[in-house]
Formats: structure tokens, C-alpha cells, sequence
């Protein structure tokens, strides 16, 4: 949030008040925030929760959060012949987890996967984008050609064979991975938006004065692209933390830590919908629908920010 | 074939190949840049199973040759190539007599039915919907969809089914848990036999469908409040044409052209997708068949399964790149 500010401030050039730059239009505001809260929930957690309890067998087995009824008009909500306790108070799972625990460490672990993974996709499609546009010819022929084939290979099916193969498989490790196939998408857009801005006076104007291409791409385009790379990169991010959660749930990710992902396989292979146990998957369930959520509220924002018709439009519905 | 020529075809039948040829190479790299080898784990499961095997070192070389692991890696490149081209990808590792071909061919129409039912129905359903809600006339109730249609796209497929599984079938019991058809059915053309087909694929369907559907409409929405304010929109209006056709013919027709190269893109990450959603319904199809090839250790399958779903995939999207200027004159990819 503070980069964002930071940047758009000098900017502001005659606005009557500092907040009335698009940049702080409320899907993205909500947005970062609801994120920031997510990536530091293992933090704050850790003071206010015991994280040993996301261990195995730290506590009793199959325990239904205390506050959840078995039935609700005969629609059977958390069934169990257990009693839940206020020591777990979002139940423990047939691990002998608790739910608490798994969800304070685990939701900002998928959260980083997603930002490790879509960073290193980012940095690599603005190389390739910069040098395909700027070069062209051959050069941006073989870019362009590889990562339009590249983009067609479904990534989610490579990816399981690969982690098949790597069995023991870290965070980090998972989220190399998954870059693999987060970096054509960018490529294409900064390619296309360099070709566009290539033309513009202004950097026409800068390239005359001297110069340099570096400065060129990071001084006069970059700042121009920005609200489009970070949409990219929100996509980006939602897409990695979509494969990891989906290798998760496999069974194929990190096995040593609890993830959202991990929680919902073994919630699956231990067939807690039969069970009735709905806390152990509806939970993991709904932390990710809130990161998904909030990511496609910045994407949006985003949006807005890059495209004024989009903002008119908001203000006549 | 108006805007089509030579040149367009050959470039875009040659990024195909490439597509395919880099897909493949994956296939072949990967599991000989990881740690262990699969003849030798084999073996070495045959013996924690029988405590001894009897000439292990000849069995593991015999296998070798047999699965075309033997000799210098670029002779096993092109052999793996050859079999990539000629679909050919021999025995299973771990269902031996079974070939891998003939398993894919077996799961193959499942998958095939599922998706592209699924995929019609959200394609149709997301973008009516989309078009409903950029259309001006339409009544503010239906416009309330959006948000909920959203929410549902922020799951993944195979997370909302489990969802769907709580509530079709624990609580209700409408619908089977999981599998692809009953088996108590003798196959054939029968009722009882299509019904549970049918049965079986709804829940699976409707996990793909109610997840997918919100990012088709969101995008027509968008296509459709740019059409509305074209000039032939206002022309269309002032010849006082039906609004029934000038809802599909005019801003429908034009709106959805965008939407048709999504369709193309999304393929991929839709037959990626289907593998969670076959795994948690135990869906007897590709996807499914891969996840217990990756739980049995079955490296030739997982091989010529990763092929497959590459080769369609790319085939899928050339059609459509092909076919697109057909539908939209404006696209042309002759030079001229």
C-alpha cells in the first residue's frame, strides 16, 4: 500500500484532495488490505495461537467447532459423536490438527507461493517482452513464437508429473515450478505494450535527448505500464496459487507443512464429506475464496486505474 | 475462405508442431532430470514384496530395453519422438500386459463427454448471461446475478465440488457421490445404463460449469456495453427492429467474437483443471487416469497421458485460430 501511495503522489499533480487519485478507488484498497491481513494472519497468529497445534496429532481427533450445530432444519451442518471444546475452537481434523492452527499457518503460505511464483514470472516476461520489443526481427520473432506455443501446453498436467517425479518438494521449489509457465502471458502484454509506447512522442522525445534504452524502459515506459503489470501480476498470482493449491491437493505438494491445499486432500482421501465433518474442508474452502476473492477486487481496481472508461462507467450505474 | 492464405495456415500449422515438439521434449526431459530410476524402483519394490528376485541386474536391463531406456539419451530422444508421433508409448509400468494407448482410448470418452458438455453449457450460460447484464432493458434483478456468479469462479472447480458433494449428495441425495457409471448396469444402449451415466456426470459438470461461468459472463458484460454504443446499435434501434433481434443478431453477435479466442485459451487450462475435478469424483476419465498413474509410480502412462492432453489441447486451439477469420471477416490474415 505504501509503494502505491508513494508513487502516485508526486503525480497528483492538480487534484483538488490527495485521495482523489485513482489509485485509491475501494476494490483496490479493500483488496490489498484484505490481502496484507491474509499474508500476515501466520504472524499475528503466532502470538495469539499455538502453531505446534497445526502438527500431527497435537490434539484429539474429529472435534467439531463448539459453536457449530449438528442440524439446522434437519440440514445436517457438523456431524460427530464428538463434543467440540473451546480449546479448538474451529475443530481438529482426523490428523489430530487443529483447524486454527492449519488455517493461521497455511493461508500465508499459499498466499506466498503465489507471490514467489508470479514474481519470478513477471521478472522474466519484462526481459523478454523489453528485449522482443525493442529489438524486433528475429529476435522478437523466436520470443514471440516460443511463448505463443508455450502458453498453449495445459500447465496444470506437466506440473503434476513433475512434482510426481520430485517427490519431496519445498514451497520454494513448487513455486519455481509453477513460474515455468507463469512467464508467457506477461511476455506478450509488456511485448505488445512496448510496441505501443515505442511510437509515443514523449519516448521518441527521450530517445533523441540520449537516452539510454534503460532508461527509456525503466524511466519513461515502465511507469506508464504499471497499472497493466500489475494486473498481470494479480492474475499471475491468482493462477499460481489456483496450480499450488490444485498440486496440494493432489497430494503432490510440500507434505512436512500444512497448506490449504493439503488440508482439503487429506480432507477428501479421509472422506470427511461422508463423515459430515463440513468444518474440516468448508473452512480451507472459504480462506481461499477470500484470497481469490480479494485478488480479482485488485485486478479489477486495477483495471480502473489503467482504463479511465471503466471508472466513468462505475459512477453512471 | 476470404481472409485465409497459404502462408497464415503453414505459420500457424508450424507453431503447432512446435507446441507439441516442446511438449514432448518436457515430457522426455523431466523424469531424467529427477533423482531415481523407475526400472530400478520397480525392481526394488519387486523385492520388498518377495524378499529376493532372482537375476535383478538382467531383469533391470531386459526392462530397459523393453521400455526404451537403454542407450545414448539422443537415440532415446528420437525413439521417444517416433513414439510420440506414432502414439505408440508401448506398456504400462505397472498394469504390464495392458498398453498405454489402449487405456488412454478407454478413458478418453469419458473426459471428452464431460468437458465438452460442460464446457458448451458455460460457454452458452456465461455469456447469455454476460449479454443480459450489459444490455440496458434488462431488469435490475437478474443484473444482481453478477456478484453471486462471481463468487462461485473464485473457487476452483474441484473445490466447489466437494460443496456440491455436501449438498447433492450427503445431505439430499439426489446424485452419486462419485465414479462414472453403476456398475450393476449391463453396458450398452440402455436406459438404466445412460441414466446413471448421466447421473454420475452432473455433479462433476456442474462444479466446472457454476466455477466457469462468471469469467465468461464478466467478459461479455464488458463486449457488450462497448457494442451498445456503436453507431449500427442506434441505426439498428432507429429502424425499429425487434429488440429480440437486436439483442442477438446485432449486439450478441458482434460482442461474443472476442470471447471465441478466450474460448481457444481457456481449453488448456480447462483439461488441466478437469484432472481435479475426474480425481475428487473418481471420474473414470484422462484426468483421473493420470492422478493414479502418478499414485502407482506408472511413468509410461503419465508420459503418453501429458501427450495426449498436450496434442489436444494445441489441436483445439489451432482449430479455432483457423476457423476464426471464418466468423469474424474483420480478422483477416492475408497481407495484402
Amino acid at each position: 500500500m505504501a509503494t502505491v501511495a508513494a508513487e502516485s503522489k508526486p503525480k497528483a499533480v492538480s487534484r483538488v484532495n490527495r485521495f482523489d487519485s485513482p489509485w485509491f478507488n475501494p476494490k483496490l484498497v479493500i483488496g490489498i488490505v484484505m490481502l496484507v491481513l491474509v499474508g500476515f494472519s501466520g504472524i499475528i497468529g503466532d502470538q495469539l495461537w499455538d502453531p505446534t497445534l497445526a502438527r500431527v496429532a497435537s490434539s484429539p481427533l474429529d472435534l467439531p467447532p463448539p459453536w457449530c450445530p449438528s442440524t439446522i432444519a434437519g440440514v445436517p451442518i457438523c456431524t460427530s459423536e464428538n463434543v467440540g471444546t473451546w480449546d479448538h475452537p474451529l475443530g481438529t481434523e482426523s490428523n489430530g490438527r487443529d483447524m486454527l492452527a492449519v488455517l493461521l499457518t497455511g493461508s500465508p503460505r499459499s498466499l506466498r507461493v503465489g507471490l514467489i511464483a508470479a514474481t519470478v514470472g513477471m521478472v522474466i516476461g519484462v526481459i523478454l517482452g523489453c528485449i522482443a520489443g525493442f529489438m524486433g526481427g528475429t529476435v522478437d520473432r523466436v520470443i514471440t513464437t516460443i511463448s505463443d506455443s508455450w502458453i498453449t501446453i495445459p500447465s496444470l498436467a506437466v506440473l503434476i508429473v513433475i512434482s510426481a517425479f520430485v517427490r519431496q518438494i519445498s514451497a520454494e521449489t513448487m513455486a519455481i515450478l509453477i513460474s515455468l509457465f507463469a512467464w508467457p502471458g506477461p511476455t506478450r502484454l509488456i511485448r505488445a505494450q512496448v510496441l505501443t509506447l515505442r511510437e509515443r512522442g514523449y519516448i521518441r522525445m527521450a530517445r533523441l535527448s540520449g537516452a539510454s534504452t534503460l532508461d527509456v524502459i525503466f524511466g519513461e515506459m515502465m511507469p506508464n505500464m504499471l497499472p497493466y503489470i500489475a494486473a498481470s501480476f494479480t492474475g499471475n498470482v491468482s493462477g499460481a496459487i489456483l496450480a499450488s493449491t490444485g498440486l496440494e491437493a493432489l497430494g503432490l505438494g510440500p507434505t512436512r507443512i500444512p497448506t490449504l491445499g493439503m488440508t482439503i486432500f487429506y480432507a477428501n482421501q479421509k472422506a470427511a464429506v461422508i463423515r459430515g465433518m463440513t468444518w474440516w474442508y468448508v473452512l480451507p474452502i472459504l480462506v481461499l475464496a477470500l484470497i481469490f476473492t480479494n485478488l480479482f477486487n485488485i485486478a479489477t481496481g486495477l483495471d480502473e486505474v489503467a482504463n479511465p472508461r471503466l471508472r466513468g462507467l462505475n459512477t453512471k450505474e | 475462405m476470404g481472409g485465409i492464405n497459404r502462408s497464415y495456415i503453414v505459420s500457424r500449422l508450424l507453431l503447432w508442431l512446435l507446441t507439441i515438439f516442446i511438449g514432448a521434449t518436457l515430457i522426455f526431459i523431466i523424469p531424467r532430470l529427477s533423482p531415481g530410476d523407475p526400472v530400478a524402483a520397480m525392481v526394488s519394490r519387486m523385492m520388498a514384496q518377495s524378499g529376493y528376485v532372482e537375476n535383478s541386474t538382467a531383469m533391470i536391463e531386459a526392462w530397459r530395453v523393453k521400455f526404451g531406456l537403454d542407450g545414448p539419451w539422443y537415440v532415446q530422444y528420437l525413439n521417444f519422438l517416433k513414439s510420440c508421433f506414432t502414439l505408440d508409448f508401448g506398456y504400462s509400468l505397472t498394469q504390464f500386459p495392458s498398453r498405454v494407448d489402449e487405456m488412454i482410448g478407454r478413458a478418453v470418452p469419458w473426459t471428452v463427454g464431460l468437458l465438452t458438455f460442460a464446457t458448451l453449457v458455460t460457454f452458452i450460460a456465461g455469456n447469455l448471461i454476460g449479454a443480459l447484464m450489459g444490455w440496458r432493458k434488462t431488469p435490475n434483478s437478474v443484473r444482481s446475478a453478477l456478484p453471486l456468479l462471481l463468487t462461485f469462479s473464485s473457487i476452483p472447480p474441484f473445490i466447489f465440488g466437494l460443496i456440491l458433494m455436501f449438498i447433492f449428495a450427503f445431505w439430499l441425495g439426489w446424485l452419486p457421490f462419485s465414479g462414472g457409471v453403476d456398475s450393476q448396469y449391463p453396458e450398452g444402449f440402455n436406459w438404466p445404463y445412460i441414466k446413471s451415466i448421466l447421473e454420475h456426470a452432473t455433479l462433476p459438470a456442474l462444479a466446472i460449469v457454476l466455477t466457469n461461468m462468471g469469467g465468461w459472463a464478466l467478459g461479455m458484460r464488458g463486449m457488450m456495453i462497448t457494442t451498445d454504443g456503436e453507431d449500427y446499435m442506434l441505426l439498428a434501434q432507429a429502424k425499429g427492429l425487434r429488440p429480440s433481434r437486436l439483442f442477438f443478431r446485432y449486439a450478441v453477435r458482434n460482442a461474443m467474437l472476442p470471447q471465441l479466442t478466450a474460448l481457444a485459451l481457456s481449453l488448456g487450462l480447462l483439461v488441466g483443471g478437469s484432472t481435479l475435478v475426474e480425481t475428487y469424483f473418481v471420474y473414470p476419465g484422462i484426468g483421473w487416469l493420470l492422478y493414479s498413474a502418478i499414485t502407482n509410480n506408472d511413468y509410461t502412462l503419465m508420459g503418453g497421458i501429458v501427450f495426449i492432453l498436450i496434442l489436444t489441447t494445441a489441436t483445439a486451439v489451432l482449430i479455432i485460430d483457423l476457423i476464426y477469420p471464418l466468423i469474424d471477416p474483420r480478422i483477416s490474415h492475408a497481407r495484402r
